[in-house]
C-alpha cells in the first residue's frame, strides 16, 4: 500500500517539525509516506465561488497523480486537507466543475474524476492503522498529561463533504490522545474558529476568540491543546500566555509517545 | 356490437392548456367501436355529468371512456352517474390525462399525442369489460384506538357515546399521554392535568370502553369491517384485576434508582411502579429490566406486602385476538433526540434541556415540585436561553433534522417564558428564533403578551455554540436584525426540539398496510377532503401521527375520527369491492405460489374432483379465492405460473389489449 502524501507549503517553512514528526511516526507504525512528486500550493483556502477553476487545478493534478500510484491521498495540515478534500468531493458531485477542470487539465493528459480518496492523517492513524496499534506501539506513555484536542474549523466541516467526524461534537483526536497514555480533555470550543487568516487584517479578533478557547479548555482542566493546523497553532500559540496552555502539534505529541523525536 | 362513448374533460385550463382535448375528442370518433366523443370543461361538474348520462341514454351506451383526472379522484363519482342511468358502473373506465399526462408535460402536442394514446387504451379496456356487481359483507361492531393519549382518548369517547364499543390499546402503563406530562396549555394557561385527567377517569369508567394497556398490537389480518386483530399483552408481572393501586409496593421497593420516564429521566423511580398519581388503570407494573427478583431472584419485597396479592413474578406476555370492525390509530409523537446537535452541548451539560423536560421542571408534580431549579445544582435560573427550531425546518437529515415546522414550539416557548416570569420576575429570558409562527385563535395576542408585558427578549437569529464553562452556559449567538454576533452567560438553555412520529408508527403502519410520508407521518386520504382518513379502508387518523397539531386540533381531529367511526359502524353490512381475483381451476397446477404471496391470506386449496375427457375422474388442488377477504391487489395474478388466476375488471386479457393499444 502506498500512501502518497501532500505535505503543503507551510509544512516545508513553518511548520517544519510537524512535517517531519509526521513522516517519522508514519514510518514508526509501519505506514510510511510518499511524498508525491512536484506538488504546487493548494491555494490555502478552499475558493468559496463555484467559478473559481484555475486555483484549484493545482489541487486536482495532485489528486490525479494519487489516483495513478495507488489512489491515496494522506494530508496532514488541516488548510490543505481542506480544499484536497473538498476539490475532490466537487470534481466527483459537480459536473459542469468536473468539465471545465478537465478541460484545463487535458493539456497535461489528465482526466479526473474524483477517483482517489483523500484522507487526513488521523484518519491514516485510526482506520489503517488502528488506535489500537498506535496504543502497542507506544513507547512512553503520556500519562498523567491532561491534553485538549483542538480541531478548529477546517478539519471538519463542511461535515458532509469532509467526513471525518461528527462536525459538533467530534472524538477522533481525544481517541488518539487516549491511544497514547494521556488524559483527553472534552471542552465545547474545541470546534470554534481561532480567527484564522484575520490575524493579517485585525489581531485583536484572533486574541478575542483564542482566549476564549484556551480558556475553556484550561477551564475543562487542560495542560495542553493539540492542533494539526499550522495557522491555528500560529494563532493557538500566539495569544497562550494568558491561559497558562501549551500549545503542541499532534504530531508532536504523538512522537513523544512513540519516542521517535530526536535530542 | 359495442357502442363506446368518449367524454374528455378539459379540467379548466388543467388538462386544456397542455392537451388539445378536441383533437382527444375527434381522434376518439375514429375509433372502432365509438360512437359517440366530446369534450366538455368541467366533466365532474352536474351539467357535465348530465352530458355523460344523456348520451349513454341517447346512443345506448356499453361502455363509457373517461379521459380525465386519476381514478382516485373522479371514478367514483363517474360511475354513480352512469349506474344512475342503468348502465354497470364497471362498464367505464378513466383515462388519466392530467396527472398522468397534461401536469407532467410542457409541449402541447407530445402532451396530446399521449393523450390520445391513452385514451384508445382506455377504450381497448372498456370494450372487454364484464358488469359486475358487488358482494356485501357484514360489519364488525366494535372500534379499536390505537394510543391512548389525548387523541385516542377523545376518539374512544366519541365513539363509546355514540353507543359502540371501543378498546384502547395503549403500550403505556397507563393512558393519558404526551399531555398528563404537561403543566400549563397555551393559550389560555389553564392547568394541562385538571382538563386531561378528569377525561382519562371518563374513560377508565365508560362501560363501552376497555383499555388493554401495557399492550401492543402485535398483528392485524382481514379488512374493512372485518379486521382481526392479535393484541400482545406485555407481561405486568402484576395482576390488574386485584392491584388496588395502594402504593405500598412502591415505598417497600429496595429498587429506586430506576430513571422515571414520566419526568423524562429527570428523576427516579422504584422498579415496580406507578407512572403518576393520576394513572388510569391505577395498577401497578414491574419493570423487568431493573427488578432484583426478575433479574436476580432474590427480594421478593412487593409480594410480600401487598395485601392484594397482586404480584405475579411468573406472568408472561399474552396474546388476544379481537375482531373490530374499524381502527383508529392514535399514536402521537415523540421528542426528537436532540443528542446529535452538539452545538448546544445538550449531552455535555444537565442544564441544557428540552422543552419537554423544561415542561417537568416546571410542574407541581415533577422533579422539582414545580420549583424551577436546574437540574445540575439545584439552583434557581436567573438567565434563560430558549432556542426554536432544534431539528425542525433543518435539512441535515444526517443529524435527524426534520424538513417541517413542528408547530407547537413557538407557542409553547412563549407560555415557558411568561410562566417562568410569573413565578420568578426577576429572570432574564432569551428567545433565539427563525420566524415566530402563531396562527390560531389567540395564539399571536398570546406571543405578544409575552413580549410586550412580560418583557422577553425575542431574538431574530440563531444560536451557533453553547459552552458549559465553570457553572454558566455560554451561549454565542447571532442577533439578525442587529446585524450583532453576541455572548449570553446563561444558568439554562431550553431546547424546543422538534417533534417525530411514535417509534412504533413505522411498524404499525405496514401492519395496518396504512401509507406513510417520508417522516413517517401517516398519510391521509385526501389532504383537504378526507383528512381524518387513511387510504387503507376502514383505518382512520386521530392526532400528531397524521402530522404536528396542537392540542385544540387533536381533539377536532379525534372527534372527526370518530364521527367516520361511527358512520361505518352504524352499517350493518358494506358493499364490498367487486374487482377481487378468481381462479380457472381447469388451468390452476395448485402449486400455492399464490397462497403465499397474498398479503391477506384470502386465498385457500381446495381438493376437486374433476371429470377428464376419457369419463374417468381425477382429483386435483385447486386455488379458491374469498371474494370477502381479497382486496384486489392483483398480487396473485401476476404470480400464478399458468394463467390461472385472473382479477376482476383487471383481467390479463384486458390489460393486454391496453398495452396492445397503446403499441400500435
Amino acid at each position: 500500500m502506498v500512501y502518497n502524501y501532500f505535505p503543503g507549503c507551510t509544512l516545508k517553512e513553518k511548520a517544519k517539525d510537524f512535517d517531519k514528526w509526521g513522516r517519522d511516526c508514519a514510518s514508526a507504525l509501519g505506514v510510511p509516506l510518499t511524498e508525491i512528486e512536484d506538488w504546487q500550493c493548494c491555494g490555502g483556502v478552499y475558493p468559496l465561488s463555484k467559478d473559481e477553476i484555475a486555483v484549484r487545478l493545482s489541487s486536482i493534478r495532485a489528486l490525479a497523480y494519487a489516483q495513478a500510484h495507488g489512489g491515496v491521498l494522506v494530508t496532514l495540515c488541516a488548510a490543505c486537507h481542506n480544499v484536497l478534500k473538498q476539490t475532490n468531493y466537487d470534481i466527483a458531485n459537480d459536473e459542469n466543475f468536473a468539465l471545465k477542470a478537465n478541460n484545463y487539465l487535458a493539456a497535461d493528459g489528465i482526466s479526473y474524476h474524483g477517483e482517489a480518496k483523500v484522507i487526513h492523517y488521523l484518519e491514516l492513524l485510526r482506520d489503517e492503522v488502528g488506535f489500537d496499534a498506535v496504543k502497542k506501539a507506544v513507547k512512553k506513555p503520556l500519562a498523567g498529561q491532561k491534553i485538549g484536542a483542538y480541531y478548529g474549523c477546517l478539519l471538519l466541516r463542511p461535515g458532509y463533504k469532509m467526513d471525518m467526524d461528527n462536525p459538533e461534537n467530534p472524538s477522533i483526536m481525544e481517541d488518539l490522545i487516549r491511544a497514547l497514555g494521556a488524559q483527553p480533555v472534552v471542552y465545547a470550543q474545541r470546534n470554534e474558529c481561532c480567527g484564522g487568516y484575520l490575524a493579517m487584517e485585525d489581531s485583536e479578533l484572533p486574541k478575542k476568540r483564542v482566549t476564549r478557547i484556551l480558556g475553556n479548555a484550561a477551564a475543562q482542566g487542560a495542560d495542553t491543546v493539540i492542533t494539526a493546523c499550522p495557522l491555528c497553532y500560529y494563532n493557538l500559540k500566539k495569544y497562550s500566555q494568558d491561559s497558562g496552555v501549551k500549545v503542541r502539534y499532534l504530531t508532536d505529541v504523538l512522537a513523544e509517545a512513540l519516542d521517535v523525536k530526536e535530542g | 356490437m359495442q357502442k363506446i362513448g368518449v367524454f374528455v374533460c378539459h379540467c379548466g385550463t388543467n388538462i386544456a392548456a397542455t392537451v388539445d382535448v378536441e383533437a382527444v375528442a375527434e381522434a376518439a370518433r375514429h375509433v372502432p367501436g365509438v360512437v359517440y366523443a366530446q369534450d366538455y370543461t368541467y366533466m365532474c361538474s352536474q351539467s357535465g355529468q348530465d352530458l355523460i348520462k344523456d348520451a349513454v341514454k341517447k346512443y345506448g351506451l356499453t361502455g363509457v371512456v373517461i379521459c380525465s383526472c386519476s381514478p382516485r379522484m373522479h371514478e367514483k363519482t363517474f360511475r354513480k352517474a352512469v349506474s344512475s342511468v342503468g348502465l354497470n358502473p364497471y362498464l367505464l373506465e378513466i383515462a388519466n390525462i392530467r396527472e398522468q399526462c397534461s401536469w407532467v408535460h410542457k409541449d402541447k402536442e407530445i402532451g396530446t399525442q399521449k393523450a390520445i394514446a391513452l385514451m384508445k387504451a382506455a377504450v381497448a379496456k372498456v370494450e372487454l369489460d364484464a358488469p359486475l356487481t358487488a358482494g356485501e359483507t357484514p360489519v364488525v361492531k366494535r372500534a379499536l384506538v390505537i394510543g391512548g393519549g389525548i387523541a385516542g382518548m377523545q376518539t374512544a369517547l366519541d365513539i363509546a357515546d355514540a353507543g359502540y364499543d371501543v378498546d384502547i390499546v395503549e403500550k403505556n402503563p397507563t393512558i393519558g399521554g404526551k399531555m398528563a406530562q404537561l403543566d400549563k396549555t397555551f393559550p389560555t394557561l389553564d392547568c394541562s392535568s385538571c382538563i386531561v385527567t378528569p377525561k382519562m377517569v371518563d374513560v377508565g369508567q365508560n362501560d363501552r370502553i376497555h383499555i388493554y394497556s401495557y399492550s401492543e398490537v402485535k398483528d392485524v389480518k382481514g379488512f374493512v369491517g372485518n379486521f382481526h386483530v392479535t393484541i400482545r399483552r406485555k407481561a405486568r408481572y402484576v395482576d390488574e384485576t386485584k392491584c388496588t393501586g395502594c402504593g405500598l409496593c412502591m415505598e417497600k421497593c429496595p429498587m429506586k434508582k430506576v430513571p422515571n420516564e414520566f419526568n423524562l429521566g429527570l428523576d427516579k423511580r422504584s422498579a415496580v411502579y406507578i407512572p403518576f398519581a393520576q394513572a388510569v388503570p391505577k395498577v401497578a407494573t414491574i419493570d423487568p429490566n431493573y427488578c432484583l427478583m426478575l433479574n436476580k431472584g432474590v427480594c421478593g419485597l412487593c409480594s410480600k406486602v401487598c395485601g392484594a396479592g397482586a404480584i405475579n413474578y411468573k406472568d408472561t406476555d399474552k396474546d388476544i385476538e379481537v375482531d373490530y370492525g374499524a381502527i383508529v390509530v392514535a399514536t402521537g409523537y415523540e421528542i426528537m433526540d436532540v443528542s446529535k446537535y452538539d452545538e448546544y452541548a445538550y449531552s455535555q451539560s444537565p442544564d441544557v434541556v428540552t422543552s419537554l423536560e423544561y415542561e417537568r421542571l416546571m410542574n407541581a408534580a415533577g422533579p422539582t415540585g414545580g420549583d424551577l431549579r436546574r437540574p445540575s445544582d439545584g439552583k434557581h435560573p436567573k438567565t434563560i436561553v430558549f432556542v426554536q427550531c432544534v431539528g425542525s425546518r433543518e435539512c441535515d437529515s444526517k443529524r435527524g433534522g426534520k424538513p417541517y415546522c413542528s408547530k407547537i414550539c413557538c407557542m409553547y416557548t412563549a407560555k415557558h417564558a411568561m410562566l417562568t416570569k410569573d413565578h420568578y420576575p426577576d429572570t432574564d429570558i432569551y428567545v433565539f428564533y427563525i420566524d415566530v409562527r402563531t396562527p390560531g385563535k389567540n395564539f399571536d395576542e398570546f406571543y405578544r403578551r409575552a413580549v410586550e408585558q412580560y418583557g422577553v427578549h425575542y431574538i431574530k437569529g440563531a444560536v451557533g455554540k453553547v459552552t458549559p464553562e465553570n457553572g454558566k452556559l455560554v451561549v454565542q449567538a447571532s442577533d439578525l436584525l442587529m446585524n450583532e454576533q453576541m455572548t449570553i452567560k446563561a444558568d439554562m438553555v431550553v431546547l424546543a426540539a422538534a417533534i417525530e412520529p411514535s417509534h412504533s408508527a413505522r411498524h404499525l403502519a405496514t401492519l395496518l398496510t396504512a401509507s406513510m410520508d417520508t417522516n413517517d407521518w401517516f398519510t391521509e386520504a385526501h389532504p383537504k377532503l378526507r383528512p381524518v382518513e387513511s387510504p387503507t379502508a376502514g383505518v382512520f387518523l386521530s392526532g400528531v401521527c397524521q402530522g404536528p397539531k396542537d392540542i385544540p386540533e387533536t381533539v377536532a381531529q379525534a372527534g372527526a375520527a370518530a364521527s367516520k367511526v361511527i358512520g361505518l359502524l352504524s352499517k350493518d353490512k358494506l358493499t364490498g369491492n367487486p374487482c377481487v381475483a378468481h381462479s380457472d381451476e381447469m388451468m390452476c397446477t395448485g402449486c400455492s405460489q399464490c397462497a403465499d404471496v397474498c398479503p391477506y391470506g384470502a386465498i385457500t386449496y381446495v381438493d376437486k374432483e374433476f371429470r377428464m375427457p376419457d369419463r374417468t375422474t381425477k382429483i386435483r388442488r385447486v386455488a379458491q379465492v374469498n371474494p370477502a377477504v381479497c382486496q384486489g391487489c392483483g398480487a396473485c395474478t401476476v404470480t400464478c405460473p399458468s394463467g390461472a388466476m385472473d382479477l376482476n375488471g383487471f383481467s390479463n386479457s384486458e390489460i393486454m389489449a391496453e398495452v396492445d393499444a397503446l403499441c400500435r
